[in-house]
């Protein structure tokens, strides 16, 4: 539903947004990811026309929409700030794009009764936004841009202003909404938690362009580049040279961390070229006793560092080579104290499935 | 870091003192049924009776308000333009010297602005025959002229502060850059626009300087006749004109107060 | 920083870059074009006629003769001394007036910045409602405060500290007086709005690091209030050598400031041309200041964008 094509936008000598392409479709929930200074907000800014693009086309069911200002494109946002009208109430705030749309005063407030009893806030629809909590301009913010149907909803960073609890409790009634109204949301974040829960599909973006887009699945276990693969979560990054390379399996020297590891992967590569691997610390076993299993990655090492969540612990162990390994494991057993412990001797295991080969 | 030094609030006890001895003594005396200032003659309105009886005064304070009224009118909108101007667009030509020139009358002595304005009366009278003479329009003119960068700076300071993204989320809602600007930044702006018309105003009624200079016969504003009177010594009437302007402006001060509080309040 | 979306609000920039038209207009016609004509009169010769100067250009009966200009009045205002006297006495009394002016208002600003807010907001109040009240009004009534009979020479007398009445009024002192009274909010002003942005924490910051109280108001607070004393000073030093209404209801015959001079020469002597060159050599002299303070007027808006 939307495309944008080659789009790119240069600040003087600095390049914003570098040659960015990407399709999304009509209905889903789709995340930009990246740092800040990525080019994620100039590229949102364009799709909803307050930056002009230098290059390239932006279209939206077809319509090329690049030259179409903000008042007149099927677009609306919903801004970081929130930006409500300070002067107007709730219910002005929400019927202001109605208005200015030319919709019969009795049909607004139909429309407007309709979006703030979606949202919740019909009882405070005589309110002034200084009087109204984080969560509830929020919510304002969502019904004002909202209510005048829009093809395209963009929100920047809409969780980000919001603690820990609100944040999770808005995550699911922004994905709620989405789905009930089957609008087409591009939410822009660099909360990679945020694009995760919310998002049907993620694109990563570092330095004005996309490093990568697919479903939260897809980037997280299968990332396109070493970028991506540690941007996204945490991660072990391992460099090492091939030995050998048959159907299935590949697998490689890492002086690094003083060991032989093998890769579960139809990729070949010629025996004596470098190759990064990466594998998840979710995906390593930690134990004091000997691996089971086959087909395996066993290393030994000592805990240097431990860090204890309460639901998970987070594992920092030190190999013989001197490389550390991040290894975090649920605390399957109820238990106060600790099965593994600082200076522990461990087994550290994993799955050669479970090796990620790294394109770049 | 908590204990104010005796000799800061000493300082600061002494600097209100200051400012406002004067003004407390003048309203005392002009209660004072006796001419002079040390006697004590009782109390007395008849410094207020005299005012009201005075033509000149009377007329003379007429002349002042609607000339301030006027000036200041026309300072808010020109200054909110120019205060828009130089802040919201990214090119303008002649910028540096339309900055100059609003920045200037802010500190010119009035002396130089006043001599300078009559003579351009008078050689505009000279050229196209127009001001053919002085008064009420000159004066007006002048005061425009220099009030307006008192509010190019109140304006300015509001605009520096407003969050641009409410003019973008009305045009991202539908809103063209018209219809935006009269509904968001216009109200936005709404309150240092009133603080620009109140200092235009005060400004231009407590103008001495320049109206003397750009004045023509028969035009004489309030402070024009109170300094004629004034440079003679102590009258008591001025005391009771004084007091009457102090109770106006304690009264406007206070509805201000009151209103800004109220709007707060039902927010 | 953002930029301007060139297609959507350029009708919009156009109808405000022709409405800036108007005030741009009027500022040059009104504002500009008096300073280029009092130029023009300064060096134009007196002579009994209205208006009494001659004109800049001289036409004859074969056309445009050439320009009559003559620096005879810049010459008399250097020949015997006496205006130069004067230039120097008003740029002293307004120095000193502005640093009196500064010892009391950054006392004051610095107090009301520590304030919490709506003490704050009474006590900047308090210091704005005098200027409401009539400028002329309010050095009126130090008249009646300063004189011989006047209610502080009758204070002191009545608590013993003196048997005859001090000359308090009529001379430099009160003017002096008269310059702090009225340019006290112009100095409050830009100092409390530069104190107000102060991060607390720099003090304690300092305070943590060992520097005594003393210390970390040298060393911290008063370098960075510098651009709010500088703008304070400027904003009452530059219209101060002008002053006129001051010296005049408050000055005795031996105060000498230049506005004073320059109203007599006008209204009393109607030498117009020796005027203007009085007013161009006041503006000369003020010319470094008044740009100064553009300047500082100008970072003061970058700063706050």
């Amino acid at each position: 539903m939307v495309q944008i094509r080659d789009l790119s936008k240069q600040f003087g000598v600095v390049t914003a947004v570098d040659r960015v392409s990407l399709d999304i479709h009509k209905g889903e929930l789709f995340a930009i990811l990246g740092s800040s200074g990525c080019g994620k907000t100039t590229l949102l800014r364009m799709l909803a026309g307050f930056e002009q693009p230098t290059a390239g086309q932006i279209l939206i069911d077809g319509v090329d929409m690049t030259d179409v200002p903000p008042y007149e494109r099927p677009v609306n946002l919903m801004f970081q700030s929130y930006a409500l009208f300070p002067h107007m109430t709730v219910e002005q705030n929400v019927a202001y794009g109605l208005k200015k749309e030319g919709v019969v005063t009795a049909r607004i407030r139909e429309r407007v009764g309709e979006m703030l009893a979606l949202v919740k806030l019909e009882a405070l629809s005589g309110r002034k936004p200084d009087k109204l909590s984080g969560g509830e301009k929020q919510r304002v913010a969502l019904a004002r841009a909202l209510v005048k149907r829009p093809k395209l909803l963009l929100l920047d960073e809409p969780l980000a202003a919001l603690d820990r609890k609100l944040r999770e409790h808005t995550q699911f009634e922004l994905a709620n909404l989405q789905y009930q109204l089957g609008t087409t949301f591009v939410v822009v974040t660099h909360d990679q938690d945020e694009a995760m829960t919310l998002a049907c599909r993620i694109a990563v973006m570092a330095e004005g362009r996309i490093a990568q887009v697919g479903t939260p699945g897809e980037v997280y276990e299968y990332p396109a580049s070493r970028y991506v693969a540690s941007f996204v979560g945490n991660i072990n990054l391992i460099e090492g040279v091939v030995t050998t390379s048959v159907d299935g399996r590949l697998s490689l020297r890492s002086d690094a961390l003083g060991a032989d590891l093998a890769v579960a992967t139809d990729e070949r590569l010629a025996p004596g070229s470098p190759v990064s691997v990466a594998v998840r610390p979710e995906k390593i076993t930690i134990s004091r006793q000997g691996p089971d299993g086959n087909d395996r990655n066993v290393l030994k090492g000592t805990v240097w560092d431990l860090a204890y969540f309460g639901d998970q612990s987070l594992y920092r162990v030190r190999l013989q080579s001197g490389a550390v390994l991040q290894v975090s494991a649920q605390n399957l057993r109820r238990s106060a104290k600790l099965t593994v412990e600082w200076d522990d001797e461990v087994f550290l295991s994993w799955d050669v499935a479970s090796t990620v080969l790294l394109q770049s | 870091m908590n204990r104010r030094p005796v000799w800061l609030i000493t300082v600061v006890a002494f600097g209100y003192a200051l400012l406002y001895v004067p003004i407390v003594s003048v309203v005392i005396y002009s209660f004072n049924d006796s001419r002079l200032v040390t006697l004590w003659g009782g109390f007395s309105l008849r410094w207020y009776a005299s005012l009201l009886s005075n033509r000149e005064l009377m007329e003379s304070a007429l002349l002042s308000l609607r000339i301030a009224v006027v000036s200041a009118t026309f300072a808010t909108a020109l200054g909110a333009i120019v205060a828009l101007a130089l802040q919201r667009l990214s090119r303008l030509r002649g910028r540096v010297l339309l900055s100059g020139m609003i920045a200037a009358p802010l500190v010119m002595p009035e002396i130089i602005t006043g001599l300078s304005l009559l003579f351009l009366f008078i050689s505009m009278a000279d050229l196209v025959g127009w001001p053919a003479s002085r008064g009420a329009t000159t004066i007006t003119i002048a005061h425009i002229t220099f009030s307006m960068a008192f509010v190019v700076v109140v304006v300015r300071a509001r605009l520096v502060a407003m969050d641009e993204s409410l003019e973008e989320a009305a045009m991202d809602l539908g809103g063209r850059p018209v219809p935006v600007f009269f509904d968001i930044t216009v109200p936005m702006l709404m309150p240092a626009l009133i603080s620009g018309w109140l200092l235009a105003f005060t400004l231009s009624l407590d103008d001495l300087v320049i109206s003397s200079f750009v004045s023509g016969p028969g035009a004489t504003t309030l402070p024009m006749y109170i300094f004629a009177k004034v440079r003679l010594g102590v009258t008591p009437d001025i005391n009771a004109i004084t007091t009457i302007i102090i109770a106006l402006v304690a009264v406007a001060v206070a509805t201000a107060a009151l209103v800004s509080s109220r709007r707060g309040q039902t927010g | 920083m953002s930029t301007k979306p060139a297609v959507e609000t350029r009708p919009a920039e156009r109808w405000l870059r022709r409405a800036a038209a108007v005030p741009y207009l009027w500022l040059l016609l009104f504002f500009l074009a008096p300073f280029l004509i009092i130029l023009k009169i300064s060096v134009a010769e007196p002579v009994i006629a209205q208006p009494p100067f001659t004109a800049l250009l001289a036409w004859g009966e074969r056309g445009f003769e050439g320009i009559r200009a003559t620096f005879e009045n810049y010459a008399f205002l250097f020949q015997d001394g006496y205006y130069g006297i004067i230039y120097l006495s008003s740029l002293k009394m307004a120095a000193v007036g502005t640093v009196l002016c500064l010892l009391l208002g950054y006392p004051m600003a610095y107090y009301i910045a520590r304030q919490p807010p709506r003490r704050r907001n009474i006590l900047l109040l308090a210091v704005i409602l005098p200027f409401w009240i009539s400028f002329l009004l309010r050095v009126y009534a130090w008249i009646g405060l300063l004189n011989n009979r006047g209610v502080i020479n009758e204070a002191l007398i009545w608590l013993g500290v003196i048997d005859q009445p001090i000359q308090l009024l009529y001379n430099d002192f009160a003017v002096y007086l008269g310059i702090v009274y009225s340019y006290l909010p112009f100095m409050i002003l830009p100092l409390y709005a530069n104190l107000e942005r102060h991060d607390r924490n720099l003090l304690d910051a300092a305070a943590d690091l060992g520097a005594r109280r003393n210390r970390a108001f040298l060393d911290v607070t008063l370098p960075l209030s510098m651009p709010g004393i500088i703008g304070g000073c400027l904003l009452v030093f530059i219209p101060a050598v002008g002053e006129f209404t001051i010296p005049a209801l408050l000055g005795g015959a031996d105060t000498l400031m230049i506005g004073r001079v320059l109203w007599d020469e006008f209204f009393v002597s109607r030498d117009w041309p020796v005027a203007s060159a009085v007013s161009v050599v006041l503006l000369l002299l003020l010319i470094a200041p008044i740009l100064w303070f553009q300047r500082i007027q100008a970072r003061e808006q970058a700063v706050a964008r």
